[in-house]
């Protein structure tokens, strides 16, 4: 009893020192909501939200949860507190994948099946336009500058460059096989891209859209047509990169100066979409076919926990 | 424009868009590098078959590249590229090679053929044929890819050792080792049985008793008696039928003496593509396939989908449309194409064939994926199914 009440005692106090913070999975085949307290590395519980959720953001503000029901063809809001839906968006058919600008005014939507990005006005639940892509669009971001919305198509292996202010593309730029997802660094000055068919990370200049770098990643013992880069997060002090590497069940950390690959993190099973914790000290993974997240503290590069949340999980977002 | 009010919305949509798309190919055509590819392929005749549930395809293939068609056009409009399709369906009582020499021949360097084995053949080893590269979309047979291949010819499908080897692997996970084949009367019955012996000596099945169906071919008249007391035999784990046509093989099932399950060219079957499968990005060009053609991609479809695919993925990479850069590409480890089975594919380089993973499939089930985990390779997984470069007896490269 004494040792119970110590450890309710240190549980209190470490978690006044440390920031609370909740973790929000999408369970792609429970057609739930996954609510974490990470921390404790526990489950808190699940709730439904809708058929096949699968694209997942959170309000600049946290207030709300942006939640893509694909069979329902709809993008969700969910109050965050109470987890009632307060709203949906037009998304256009079967949402997956979609970003939310920095102001958390404008969200871009892939339309795998129509070869379109739909652009929606939150405030109004309007759609603004719809542009065409490539074939099978998928990975879609904004950048921290709002210039850019960069679509990914994976079909038709291009980014293609949308300027925010015309929602007109200016520019494609032609990557490796099966580009996945994407993201800017901090600065908005580079896009790093994932290729799933290609094994590799590039690095494309913003200023010229063209390719700086590209990464190759080894895993002892996987055969090379095994790695198959998806979520990509850079940190915001420019530092590292981390690039989810799918079926082989590993997260490899760059160093975004040197774009050496420093490390192999081993998560859950076909690791998939990753995210921080508000204050970057440690990184979420969904992990596909293991049903869980992992947990790695990226002080001491490490996977410290992993938390069963679920069938199919898919994207993750956190709340400070 | 009184037809164009007529159709659907939704048609009339598509219209717009696809002229919105391909608007631009117009006015800018002469800037655009032109990529021709023919599609030669003769009329089928119907074969009888035991199950009258599947209509008969009289245009196998064709979709699939025309969607493959569509999709490259789609980058090659941001690639300044322009991919144009032309189809040579020779009739039923034709002449394939008189087609080709009169239409095809000095015009076209890529070239999707979707013909009998021999008839591949024999236009590869025409003389105009040498400056071409010509994509197999239609057969499955092991000597083509062996002593019988020729260097300006590729192969899409997975051949009957690749897809034998597929079951056997998927056997030997469930410790289904002790087999009774069923052999039907044609040769390519023949020839799958002898894919599926390679196989099982591979991978250590024993084929405890192996026999040739000689009964009725309709499941009318044929008595439930007929099947129990053929398959009276020494104790098996399972029935693999060799029935290329599907004349009897269907009728197997549920009528053995023993219970045991069916596989092979009935039952569970080896595939490259199947309209259960839906994982890796699959689900979207089924779909995409279904409302283009109103019926399920089968795997001329798919293989003619991916051949064309390959020529785009060429084209865009090297920036070319020259013959010689572009096979060199296809052939070099650079090359990846997203086929929508989770690896990427690329073509062995000692006999053209292309890699990839083979289906499992039940009539109404997707039950594996070849290669199963822990069948291990030192270059790619993908190469323990079918011949392996030592095995081969194709001389490429030699």
């Amino acid at each position: 009893m004494k040792k119970n009440i110590l450890g309710l005692f240190l549980t209190l106090v470490l978690s006044g020192t440390i920031q609370a913070e909740t973790v929000f999975v999408t369970l792609e085949k429970d057609n739930a909501l996954a609510v974490v307290d990470p921390l404790a590395g526990k489950l808190i519980k699940s709730v439904g939200v809708g058929l096949r959720p699968r694209g997942l953001a959170i309000s600049p503000d946290s207030k709300f949860l942006y939640v893509a029901t694909s069979d329902e063809n709809t993008i969700k809001i969910i109050d965050t507190e109470s987890f009632k839906e307060v709203g949906r968006l037009p998304s256009g058919k079967d949402p997956e994948t979609f970003a939310l600008n920095p102001a958390g005014d404008r969200l871009y939507v892939s339309n795998e099946d129509d070869s379109l990005v739909t652009v929606i006005d939150i405030a109004h639940k309007k759609i603004v336009t719809q542009i065409k892509v490539g074939v099978e669009p998928e990975g879609i971001t904004v950048s921290r500058d709002n210039l850019w919305a960069v679509s990914a198509s994976e079909t038709t292996n291009m980014v293609h460059w949308i300027d925010t202010k015309t929602n007109a593309i200016v520019e494609n730029t032609l990557v490796d096989p099966r580009p996945r997802a994407l993201s800017f660094t901090a600065d908005s000055r580079q896009l790093w891209v994932t290729s799933e068919m290609a094994g590799t990370l590039m690095i494309l200049d913003v200023k010229t859209k063209q390719l700086i770098k590209t990464i190759n990643f080894e895993v002892q013992g996987v055969t090379h047509d095994k790695i198959q880069p998806v979520g990509v997060v850079i940190d915001k002090d420019g530092k590292r990169g981390y690039v989810a590497l799918g079926p082989t069940n590993r997260v490899a950390v760059i160093n975004a100066q040197t774009f050496a690959v420093e490390k192999y993190l081993l998560v859950g099973q076909r690791v998939w979409n990753l995210a921080f914790s508000p204050d970057q000290r440690r990184l979420y993974t969904t992990n596909g076919t293991s049903n869980d997240i992992s947990i790695i503290d990226l002080d001491t590069q490490t996977v410290t926990k992993s938390v069963g949340v679920g069938t199919y999980p898919w994207g993750v977002a956190v709340k400070p | 424009m009184i037809r164009v009010l007529n159709l659907s919305s939704k048609m009339l949509l598509k219209l717009l868009f696809l002229i919105y798309f391909f608007g631009e190919n117009i006015v800018y055509a002469d800037a655009r590098q032109m990529i021709n590819i023919a599609y030669l392929t003769q009329e089928q005749k119907i074969l009888p078959t035991l199950s009258n549930l599947d209509a008969f395809i009289k245009d196998p293939g064709i979709p699939g590249a025309e969607l493959a068609i569509i999709d490259n056009n789609t980058t090659g409009q941001f690639t300044k590229q322009q991919f144009v399709l032309k189809k040579f369906i020779v009739p039923l009582d034709g002449n394939v090679v008189d087609s080709f020499n009169k239409l095809i021949a000095g015009q076209y360097a890529y070239v999707m053929v979707n013909l009998p084995a021999k008839l591949v053949n024999e236009i590869a080893d025409l003389p105009a044929a040498k400056q071409m590269l010509l994509f197999d979309v239609g057969t499955i047979d092991d000597e083509l890819r062996n002593a019988q291949c020729r260097s300006n010819v590729l192969h899409l499908l997975p051949d009957r050792a690749m897809r034998a080897d597929a079951l056997a692997q998927y056997m030997m996970k469930k410790r289904w080792t002790k087999w009774f084949l069923v052999i039907g009367a044609t040769e390519e019955d023949r020839l799958y049985a002898e894919a599926i012996k390679r196989a099982a000596k591979r991978f250590g099945m024993k084929i405890v008793q192996e026999k040739t169906w000689e009964h009725t071919y309709d499941a009318r008249r044929t008595e439930q008696s007929d099947v129990a007391v053929f398959t009276q035999v020494d104790d098996y784990d399972v029935l693999v039928v060799a029935d290329q046509q599907g004349q009897f093989g269907e009728y197997l099932e549920y009528r053995t003496w023993n219970a045991r399950p069916v596989i092979g060219t009935q039952g569970l079957i080896a595939t490259a593509w199947h309209k259960t499968h839906e994982q890796w990005g699959a689900e979207q060009i089924q779909h995409r396939f279904k409302e283009q053609t109103g019926r399920w991609m089968e795997e001329p479809d798919y293989a003619a989908y991916l051949a064309i695919r390959a020529v785009g993925e060429a084209a865009t990479r090297t920036q070319s449309n020259d013959i010689s850069r572009l096979k060199a590409y296809i052939l070099s480890p650079a090359f990846a194409l997203q086929g929508y089975k989770g690896n990427p594919l690329s073509f062995r380089a000692w006999n053209g064939q292309l890699r990839q993973p083979i289906l499992l499939a039940a009539p109404r089930s997707s039950v594996a994926v070849a290669p199963v985990e822990g069948f291990l390779h030192p270059k790619t997984e993908l190469d323990t199914l079918g011949y392996d470069q030592p095995e081969s007896s194709c001389l490429w490269n030699k």
